[in-house]
């Protein structure tokens, strides 16, 4: 069956239909990774978004349930040059094909990406719609592709309630924006006993457990309409030891008073340098934000930039100098993408460790 | 961390001679890390034994030394030159080990010499089996269960011990020579003695065969700071149990989730980093099928064919970015030169699909086994881009210039359903045709899969184009729709199959493409999937809407390329495609070139103005020709690959540069050329054209024996043989009437004189010659396989003074207007031509590096308009430089079974070294010594076993050898002659008279050299073939040509080594002054 992506600046591509069948509309972002497409689908963070893959061939391992990101895409669209429908791997259970139509995603293949992804680079990440209607004409979603915007969508894919991961080693309050399984995957290896909350849970719902620490997931959308969620951060501030990823990583620049800004077509792929100005070092990593905290607003007295991209000099990793808070812009987590700097976990571990240390020489001396 | 301050004056030790597994690569690695070095200010002293590499230009390199690759050679350059470093790991194998063995003899210590880049330690800890399985055991990777073992006898116990199927490697080999894989205690003891002699260390690792697992590429970097990337990821389409080197190979990897994927490179990463490299490295990995199982199989602490590969594949150049980690940079400091924005610290992505396809030599040695296994056979690689697999493979598939266009070949049709089904069972070069062909006729993909083990994946792509294929046949040009035609297209399907496929012509196909605007479009190769702009202007074409190549309005030229390397058409070729991009440049012209080998320096991104990785068929040029609309094209420099598509490039309308395509014709076509001698008074050997035995017979009885027989229009004499004898006649003309013949045969009287070559400049009035070279070995051993020297050491003055005056008339009578090459023979004083070729020739960059004329350059320069009076070399034959240099040919028998090692009229070597000296032995001496000959010691023994004819040749031989104290051996009738003459010699049994016979004596060890003139043929049954493959696989050096004897006799009768000669830096041979500066 024919589709058709088109995109607010007129530009129509036109291709076959791939998953679901209808009409969707949503932000055309575009990503790079080679591999990882199913934890690209079901990343929570591509919220509102339809994900051009520019890797031509996609589908070629199939899917599997065990490599999913969270239950279901969350993607509104996706577009591929090329849908592989006999995939091959010891553990593909289905085709992507089926997989998209279970889960009622509209896809488009056939189409040149590489052109898309020029246009995108050039112009913008910007608003698209895919369709298999037949009589489809852009005249008419022109207006509604014009308005799109994505609204609350943290709202939309954080836990409903409080789920309790049972381990026997530091207690974490993880604040769920959107999580990606792989970053509570990440925790349980490191044995921690994992409370995770809704997006609109209260401060006091949060330290009511005694957490060691507080993590702050990725998810999607523009960090500026999280105002409920920044004014719970600037609550949790310093009460305990405070680590956050991505989403997080911007909502506790703004809750420090920082500011973010939207880029030009965003960081989504697993190949972006990373440098961590502490050691110099740069690493490889996994990437997908289409906001970033802006250097110049930040308080010098009460952060640093702690890690840069090497690519554009945007800020990838802030520390705060008045609270024991460190947060990162890109997924240490990986899953998809390189995990060479899952090590900023251990990092969590040990500032939640040397924040227990002092809170106990404290208590020590208060006692004495 | 900023560049060393320590680092100004680098030597660079380069590969040598192309040999099988290692080819072109490094001369493009080298290449790249001189122009790195010279970036920053650096001076470079190189090295190489191989003359035919851009590397050895004085362009490149501040000094060159074109000199063996030994360490005696690198320790006299240290002390002439004195270095401060050494960058050891662009140079291959080679450069690698030199450069470990400088440093452990503790000579660079003393000498205040550093490496740069790897350490020793590292490179040790990579390369010697038990540390590096040590190493990878501390950090938990996982090694095949294996053990290092240094006889045979540990290596069958250990083979008990894990089981059979076991495979065997040896330590320090290059493309793995002498390994194999053994299924019985049988075949271990074969193949583990012969490892075990070919190993430097004598050390060689028995493993677990883990045989058709996935094999996976990756290619990581690291810089002292501990920053570690990967650059590309591989996957070989043929499973573990055939080399890397032998597969095909695809990148990225297509059948890994991101699990795998990232399993693997953290595995990859985690070994450069425990290795500590500092610079470009390999890991190959094998990964079960079903589950995440895998094994560390080898790595390579160096640039290899691979990095190659995968810096084509991605366009990120890794011995550039190595070069600059070497001297001192991090990852993060070095500019990524594609995007021109970016840093070299981050891991390209890319947006297409990359197909490689090897190139086998089995097309020229028709008796070699063709089966694949852990040695590497192919000579070369073409390399392929497409947005589908299909397409890149389709694209992959013709750049092999094997006339394979489809995936449907008459060799397989041919075979009934049984055979074809145990030909599945068979790892050889035409197993991809094979498995199309059983999908064809409805085997189970399952089954192949089962068979094969090559991924299912693969299989159901494969599946689509024989399916396409199968679609097409059911349809006719009117049938034929604007999808389905589309649809072809994009799956890599050229005008000419399709139009076979629908009954038509492909000038129709081309007009229905043209009727529904199916055109190709040309993406960019950027290193980062279009993320950023790229300044690169590197395309590859795909059937897409949106092209990315905007021509310039600049006045340009599109230069053809020569294709993968192949015995007969090797590296010298892509030299001249690049001093052609060069001379282009000088005349202000935008230079394009066009072709498909990756581990060349014409296919680096910044060699021309822009690069379309393309293959060379007609087809794919003239759509680029349309789009580029060039001034013209140069078909000279690109071999028999360019000038194949002279005749259609100019029946197209378009423009060839230099000789035009009637003459080009004209030299090739026999009656043509005979009419033009015969105008010319010009002789030439008698000969006849013949199309059946019966006429070869008559023709050749009535020419007198013996004759010269080969197919017209031919490459590097393929199929070309002497003929003694009616019954020699009868087996030729039966091989090649194996295949399909268009042209007649041609039997032409065999002269055994003098052969004689030159290279030409035209200008259409005036002809240079930079000099004449002379073969030593008499006329009937291919000139690529001959010695050859420079300048004539035994040629009078008439002869000289004949060869300026016919090379004149002829480069006039065929309007030559660029390059002309034309070989001669000197036969009773007569001066007869044997052939006219219109191009550039493997002796280019030879001549052109020992006269310092920069003949490709000028031939290009004269093709835009030049004249030779524009230049300051003068006409007619060019004064003689007062030293000698002598080419000596390279050959890879020990890779090839099966082959005759024998020289003959069909070109067998791969490549070639050369010496310089003040004399002509010195000379001689030198190349022979550069191309790996190891003399023997006084004492040992000499084996003769000669012809009849050439019995009384060999007395002054014998005796002479006999003088310096060697012990003669020689079969029975030698013997008996040689005795009779008082020579000393020991009489040996053939392999058919008992013990102890010939091959027991080289088994014994006391044959260190063999005399050996094969009586005839490729008869793998013959006594003579025997010895020489055993001598082969011995090491022994075996002679087939009493010419080269002598030569070995007098390098050894000046009694000097190698040490004793002075080094001589060719930069400085350079003549001064260039048009420019006139």
């Amino acid at each position: 069956m024919k589709a058709i992506l088109a995109l607010e600046d007129g530009t129509q591509f036109i291709g076959q239909s791939i998953g679901a069948t209808g009409t969707c509309i949503g932000e055309v972002v575009f990503d790079t990774g080679m591999t990882g497409y199913l934890e690209i689908l079901t990343d929570p963070s591509f919220a509102g978004q339809i994900i051009t893959m520019t890797y031509p061939l996609i589908g070629n391992y199939g899917i599997n349930t065990e490599d999913q990101e969270s239950t279901k895409p969350y993607a509104r669209g996706f577009i591929v040059r090329e849908l592989c429908d006999e995939p091959s791997n010891f553990r593909s259970q289905e085709t992507l094909n089926n997989y998209l139509k279970r889960h009622n995603i509209i896809g488009i293949q056939g189409i040149d990406t590489r052109a898309l992804t020029r246009i995108l680079r050039n112009k913008g990440t910007m608003n698209g719609v895919i369709s298999t209607d037949p009589d489809f004409k852009l005249e008419d979603w022109i207006d509604k592709l014009k308005n799109y915007r994505i609204i609350n969508p943290v709202e939309e894919v954080t836990t409903k309630e409080v789920k309790h991961i049972e381990g026997t080693g530091r207690r974490i309050a993880l604040l769920d924006y959107g999580i990606k399984t792989n970053i509570i995957r990440c925790l349980i290896k490191r044995n921690c006993d994992i409370y995770v909350f809704p997006a609109q849970a209260s401060a006091e719902e949060i330290l009511a457990v005694e957490p060691d620490g507080i993590m702050l997931s990725n998810g999607p959308g523009d960090p500026k309409d999280c105002t409920y969620q920044i004014e719970v951060l600037r609550k949790l501030l310093g009460k305990k030891p405070m680590f956050g990823i991505c989403l997080g990583h911007q909502l506790t620049a703004l809750a420090n008073g920082g500011d973010t800004g939207k880029l030009k077509y965003g960081h989504r792929g697993g190949n972006h340098p990373v440098k961590d100005l502490a050691n110099g070092r740069t690493y490889i990593t996994s990437q997908n934000h289409g906001y970033v905290v802006l250097a110049e607003k930040l308080d010098s007295r009460k952060a640093v930039v702690s890690h840069i991209n090497i690519n554009d000099d945007t800020v990838e990793g802030i520390r705060y100098l008045d609270t024991p808070t460190f947060t990162v812009q890109f997924h240490p987590e990986a899953s998809p993408g390189p995990r060479d700097t899952e090590y900023i976990f251990d990092r969590f571990m040990a500032l939640i460790d040397s924040y227990k240390k002092q809170e106990d020489q404290i208590c020590q001396k208060e006692m004495m | 961390m900023p560049k060393r301050n320590d680092v100004k004056r680098v030597l660079v030790i380069g590969s040598g001679p192309i040999i099988i597994g290692q080819a072109a690569e490094f001369d493009y690695a080298g290449t790249q890390a001189c122009q790195a070095l010279k970036e920053e200010g650096i001076e470079t002293i190189l090295v190489n034994s191989n003359p035919a590499t851009i590397m050895t230009d004085s362009e490149i390199a501040d000094k060159v030394y074109i000199e063996p690759l030994n360490v005696e050679t690198l320790k006299k350059i240290i002390k002439k030159e004195k270095p401060d470093s050494i960058l050891p790991t662009l140079g291959g194998q080679t450069g690698l080990n030199l450069a470990t063995e400088l440093a452990e003899s503790g000579f660079l210590q003393q000498e205040g010499v550093k490496l740069l880049g790897t350490s020793v330690e590292a490179i040790r800890m990579a390369e010697d089996r038990q540390l590096f399985k040590d190493t990878m055991e501390s950090i938990g990777e996982p090694c095949i269960p294996s053990e290092v073992v240094n006889s045979i006898e540990d290596a069958l116990a250990f083979a008990n011990e894990i089981g059979y199927p076991v495979v065997v490697r040896p330590a320090f080999t290059l493309g793995g020579t002498g390994g194999g894989i053994a299924y019985n205690e049988e075949q271990l003891k074969e193949i583990g003695s012969n490892g075990l002699r070919l190993s430097r260390v004598h050390q060689v690792l028995i493993e677990r065969c883990v045989a058709g697992w996935k094999e996976i590429e990756y290619e990581v970097m690291r810089d002292s700071k501990g920053n570690v990337i990967t650059v590309c990821s591989m996957e070989n389409i043929d499973p573990v149990g055939v080399h890397t080197g032998d597969s095909i190979v695809v990148a990225p990897t297509q059948t890994l989730g991101d699990k795998e994927y990232q399993m693997l490179r953290s595995a990859a990463l985690n070994i450069i980093t425990a290795l500590g490299i500092e610079g470009g490295c390999n890991c190959q990995f094998a990964l079960h099928p079903d589950s995440f199982e895998y094994a560390v199989i080898e790595v390579n602490p160096r640039v290899s064919r691979s990095s190659a590969l995968a810096s084509k594949a991605t366009g990120y150049p890794i011995a550039r970015v190595a070069t600059k980690i070497a001297v001192g940079y991090g990852l993060d400091e070095i500019k990524n030169a594609v995007t021109g924005k970016t840093y070299a610290c981050f891991e390209p992505v890319i947006d297409y699909c990359v197909v490689k396809i090897p190139k086998w030599p089995f097309d020229k040695f028709v008796y070699a086994k063709r089966t694949l296994g852990t040695q590497m056979k192919a000579t070369g690689e073409v390399m392929a881009i497409g947005n589908s697999f299909e397409a890149a493979l389709m694209k992959a598939l013709r750049s092999l210039e094997l006339g394979i266009k489809t995936l449907e070949t008459p060799l397989c049709k041919d075979l009934d359903d049984g055979t074809l089904r145990e030909s599945l069972y068979v790892v050889d070069d035409n197993r991809l045709l094979v498995i199309a062909e059983a999908i064809r006729r409805g085997i189970a993909l399952e089954d192949i899969n089962n068979i094969t083990k090559i991924d299912m994946w693969f299989l159901h792509k494969i599946k689509k184009i024989v399916d396409m294929e199968e679609k097409l046949k059911t349809l006719t040009k009117e049938s034929l729709n604007k999808d389905i035609l589309l649809k072809a297209k994009k799956m890599g399907f050229l005008d000419e199959v399709i139009a076979k496929y629908t009954n038509s012509t492909k000038k129709e196909i081309k007009e229905l493409r043209n009727k529904w605007g199916i055109r190709p479009a040309y993406k960019m190769v950027d290193t980062c999937a279009a993320e950023f702009e790229a300044q690169t202007p590197y395309y590859y074409s795909t059937y897409d809407e949106y092209s990315e190549s905007v021509p310039t309005k600049n006045k340009k030229v599109i230069v053809l390329g020569s294709g993968p390397i192949r015995i007969g058409q090797g590296i010298e070729f892509d030299y001249c495609s690049v001093h052609s991009v060069w001379g282009l440049k000088e005349e202000g012209y935008e230079a394009i070139i066009i072709n498909n080998n990756p581990e060349t320096v014409s296919t680096d991104f910044d060699t021309s103005d822009r690069l379309y990785f393309e293959p060379l068929t007609p087809e794919d040029v003239e759509e680029i020709i349309e789009l580029e609309k060039p001034d013209g094209v140069i078909a000279q420099f690109g071999g028999q690959t360019a000038i194949k598509l002279t005749n259609p490039l100019a029946e197209a309308g378009v423009r060839i540069f230099g000789t035009e395509a009637k003459y080009v014709d004209a030299a090739e076509d026999r009656e043509k050329f005979d009419a033009i001698l015969e105008e010319l008074n010009i002789p030439r050997p008698k000969g006849a054209t013949v199309r059946s035995l019966e006429e070869a017979i008559s023709a050749a009885n009535s020419l007198g024996y013996p004759v010269l027989v080969r197919p017209s229009y031919v490459l590097g004499g393929k199929g070309m043989e002497i003929a003694y004898n009616d019954n020699d006649i009868r087996e030729y003309m039966e091989i090649i009437y194996r295949e399909e013949q268009e042209h007649p045969v041609l039997i032409d009287k065999y002269m055994m004189g003098k052969e004689l070559e030159v290279d030409a400049v035209c200008d259409g009035e005036n002809i240079l010659i930079p000099g004449i070279m002379e073969h030593l070995e008499r006329a009937g051993v291919h000139s690529g396989d001959s010695i050859s020297i420079y300048p004539p050491q035994d040629l009078s003055f008439n002869a000289k003074e004949k060869i300026i005056e016919y090379t004149e008339k002829l480069a006039k009578a065929l309007h030559i207007i660029g390059i002309v090459n034309i070989q001669y023979v000197l036969f009773n004083n007569e001066l007869y031509v044997i052939e006219v070729n219109p191009r550039s020739s493997r002796t280019v960059p030879y001549i052109s590096k020992v006269t310092g004329i920069p003949l490709i350059k000028m031939a290009t320069r004269i093709m835009m308009g030049k004249k030779l009076t524009d230049f300051p070399y003068g006409t007619g034959l060019y004064r003689e430089r007062d030293f000698v240099a002598v080419k000596v040919p390279v050959f890879s028998f020990e890779k090839l079974h099966d082959v005759d090692t024998g020289l003959g009229p069909e070109m067998k070597s791969t490549g070639e070294v050369l010496g310089i000296a003040g004399n002509f032995y010195e000379a001689v001496l030198k190349g022979i010594v550069a191309s790996g000959f190891v003399f023997p010691e006084p004492g040992s023994g000499i084996l003769f076993t000669v012809r009849d004819t050439d019995k009384p040749e060999i007395l002054d031989l014998a005796d002479g050898f006999e003088r310096l104290g060697y012990t003669l051996y020689a079969t029975g009738k030698t013997a008996l002659y040689l005795n009779q003459h008082a020579i000393a010699t020991n009489s040996v049994k053939k392999l058919n008279e008992g013990s102890p016979n010939i091959i027991e004596l080289m088994e014994q060890g006391k044959i260190k050299m063999i005399i050996n003139t094969p009586t005839k043929g490729r008869d793998a049954r013959r006594d003579g073939f025997r010895i020489r493959r055993k001598a082969v696989e011995r090491s022994v050096p075996c002679l087939t040509s009493i010419d080269t004897a002598y030569a070995v006799l007098h390098c050894l009768q000046i009694g000097k080594r190698p040490e004793d000669f002075d080094i001589i830096d060719i930069s400085e041979i350079k003549t001064t002054g260039d048009i420019n500066e006139k």
